[in-house]
């Protein structure tokens, strides 16, 4: 299945290359546009990795330290960072936010990996993929023990010039929007400052 | 203070006991709730809905009693669970899951019927057929087995079919996160299910046990998940209050009622589209 659509991708591509060489235009920009396939793939690979790591049986730690290696290679986690600090990122000096990013990409590691722990002895399965406005919403179906099926739903864009996934639904339940309320409120407990923010942020993963 | 103390068998055993005539207050409390409900209804400000489209103009009342929930739950319910699940291995726990999720599917039923949803209705009457007899009385999921899952719903569900708004986010004493549509949905919930009247006292005693139980396994089951909810975060409050209607609308979006705000167009989900968090503006 998979290594069919990949194929068929080649072959598209492929093909796309040639047209474009043909009639002398080569626009690159055209044939890397973003497809529902490659979104799907992308999200294919993420959930391979993810599940090896559940099955792999390593150690808690070990776990979040492969976790935050597949976090940084599927998302775009400088643009998470920068939804989840909302409109505080607007005055934060680059280094604060290059600071906030490293520490924020550790955090939702240890805290989503956290999660992604109680899928052992399960699995998850990719559906299928759309694309909805600017971007791909690639569904993926939770299958645990004892428990009733759940949805996981990943969007995926490349406009970071990556394809990658800017957010995540458990259940409905939004990463961006969760995340950003988590660090405003972190935020309002040490009075806006960014500094303490992120000495807390760095604390808690 | 109650906190600070360490549980004795005695005090756990004496607030499960309480969770056990709990059902009994019910219909008290139902009315308690009409009534408190009312008064919301009647001195509803109207306040704005905030940006994540959530409307909280009771959020002071709600945050008073979100802290008397965490007090309930650092001194009863979560003991309670760990103890439950430290000392009741999985299968049985599971055996005890499928009995109370049995004896709560008629209340399925109804609901389903009341909205229209007849091949949820058909799916949870088998269901309960043959769990209540092949499936000895409940203990084993049969239709789960073969191939039919449980429909659930609730009132709250039957009120959104039926075009009612969801109204202020609540967060009720004991039950955590709802709105005021659900918290209707909550007390009506509680003459849904026709076993309330089938069934003998006794019957009826250990269906609310079964209940009562259940409500202390499933606080165990997703034990760290809530943990990490209610204590580790910077303001529980407003991260319970988040993921509950994230996690309501999306269930309930799923049930065809009245159209539902799409995540994916409010802008909120697409840091790309909404200039204000678009990292690559200005």
């Amino acid at each position: 299945m998979k290594s069919d659509m990949t194929r068929r991708y080649a072959i598209g591509s492929l093909a796309s290359t040639v047209g474009l060489a043909g009639i002398g235009l080569g626009l690159p920009d055209m044939a890397m546009a973003m497809t529902t396939e490659r979104a799907k793939t992308l999200v294919d690979a993420l959930v391979a990795d993810i599940n090896a790591v559940i099955a792999s049986g390593k150690s808690e730690q070990a776990m979040y330290v492969e976790f935050e290696r597949i976090f940084a290679r599927y998302a775009d986690v400088p643009t998470i960072a920068s939804y989840a600090l909302g409109v505080d990122s607007r005055r934060a000096t680059p280094a604060q936010m290059r600071e906030f990013t490293t520490v924020f990409q550790r955090y939702i590691s240890v805290k989503y990996g956290r999660r992604f722990r109680e899928f052992i002895g399960g699995q998850i399965e990719v559906q299928g993929a759309r694309a909805v406005k600017s971007f791909y919403e690639v569904k993926s179906l939770a299958i645990l023990r004892g428990q009733a099926p759940f949805e996981v739903t990943f969007l995926v864009s490349d406009r970071s010039g990556k394809d990658l996934f800017f957010n995540l639904f458990i259940e409905g339940i939004n990463m961006l929007l969760t995340e950003r309320t988590e660090i405003g409120a972190m935020l309002d407990r040490r009075g806006g400052n960014i500094d303490a923010m992120i000495a807390d942020l760095r604390a808690a993963a | 203070m109650l906190l600070d103390t360490g549980f004795t068998l005695q005090q756990i055993s004496h607030a499960f006991r309480f969770s056990m005539i709990w059902s009994a207050w019910g219909r008290v409390l139902a009315l308690f709730a009409v009534i408190l409900l009312a008064g919301c209804a009647a001195q509803d400000p109207g306040a704005a809905v905030t940006r994540d489209g959530i409307s909280d103009p009771f959020e002071q009342r709600n945050r008073n009693v979100h802290e008397f929930n965490k007090a309930v739950d650092r001194a009863v319910l979560r003991p309670l669970s760990r103890g439950y699940t430290r000392a009741v291995p999985e299968d049985l726990r599971l055996v005890a899951d499928n009995f109370a999720s049995n004896l709560s599917t008629p209340g399925l039923v109804v609901n389903n019927l009341l909205q229209g949803n007849f091949k949820g209705a058909l799916a949870n009457t088998y269901r309960f057929a043959i769990n209540s007899t092949i499936g000895f009385a409940g203990l084993v999921d049969v239709g789960d087995i073969t191939g039919v899952p449980e429909v659930d719903t609730d009132f709250g569900e039957t009120l959104h079919v039926w075009g009612a708004k969801e109204g202020h986010y609540v967060e009720l004493p004991f039950r955590g996160p709802s709105t005021q549509r659900d918290a209707v949905g909550h007390v009506v919930d509680l003459f849904t299910n026709p076993l309330s009247t089938v069934l003998s006292g006794t019957q009826n005693e250990i269906r609310i046990g079964a209940q009562a139980l259940d409500v202390i396994a499933d606080r165990g089951r997703f034990g760290d998940t809530i943990d990490s909810v209610l204590y580790d975060s910077a303001d529980s409050y407003a991260q319970s209050r988040l993921i509950y209607l994230q996690n309501r609308r999306f269930t309930l979006n799923r049930s065809g009622g009245s159209a539902y705000d799409d995540p994916y167009a409010t802008g909120a989900a697409d840091p790309y589209d909404d200039p204000y968090e678009d990292p690559y503006e200005e």
